[in-house]
């Protein structure tokens, strides 16, 4: 399973742990460790037709575990603090009703 | 009266005829407390994530249910005395999913749903 956003979930950590945040407010530091450009990721379930958050719908949340059963952190798949709650509760349901796993050995 | 979306998983072992049977049940309970079901949905014989109670397997159904919240407490309390059902979930929902059939298609009705996209290839 891809989460696509690996880099940004690696950095993210990296700048909690060494308060990198502080120190790089300069600026041209802060620009030479990041050496790529990073889109900015939008939120999965806003927009138009964005697909609706419901325990039932096993496909979708598929998406937002890891291979292990974990919850993804929104921090990798970029959804939005209100629905990472919402998904997260639906994930929970689904779990409870044995159509995903709460682990996988 | 208020909108509920209600999931249960009955035994592997009884025939889905019985698992017909109790869902009528389960509708005379909510009709008899006021309420009315508004869906009834057999998704069939899904493998679950983990073991329930020895099962590997359950059937599973689904239930729309608009009835006040007295009918809703005596579901649950019949359910949790009948041993056929392994697991239940009643959820208070705003209004109901029409896309949720949709899902459930995807994995049980495929095989259903082809031939009779056949059959319209045929008649054109």
């Amino acid at each position: 399973m891809s989460y696509g956003g690996n880099r940004e979930g690696g950095r993210d950590r990296e700048g909690g742990r060494g308060g990198d945040r502080e120190g790089g407010r300069g600026g041209d530091r802060d620009g030479a460790r990041r050496p790529f450009f990073r889109r900015k990721k939008t939120d999965p379930f806003s927009g138009a037709n964005a697909p609706k958050i419901d325990y039932k719908d096993v496909k979708l949340l598929q998406r937002y575990i890891s291979e292990r059963g974990k919850i993804v952190p929104s921090r990798i798949t970029a959804v939005s603090n209100k629905n990472q709650r919402a998904l997260a509760n639906a994930i929970k349901r689904a779990r409870f009703m044995a159509l995903l796993p709460y682990v996988v050995k | 009266m208020a909108l509920y979306e209600h999931l249960l998983i009955a035994r592997q072992d009884i025939s889905a005829q019985a698992v017909d049977a109790l869902a009528t049940h389960l509708k005379t309970i909510v009709e008899g407390e006021g309420g009315k079901v508004e869906k009834q949905e057999y998704w069939g014989l899904r493998g679950l994530a983990y073991r329930i109670k020895k099962n590997r397997k359950g059937h599973y159904v689904l239930l729309n249910i608009n009835a006040p919240s007295g009918a809703v407490i005596e579901l649950e309390r019949q359910l949790k005395i009948n041993e056929d059902v392994l697991r239940f979930i009643t959820v208070k929902v705003d209004q109901f999913d029409v896309s949720s059939n949709k899902n459930r298609r995807d994995d049980n009705e495929t095989p259903r749903a082809k031939p009779e996209g056949e059959a319209t290839e045929e008649a054109a």
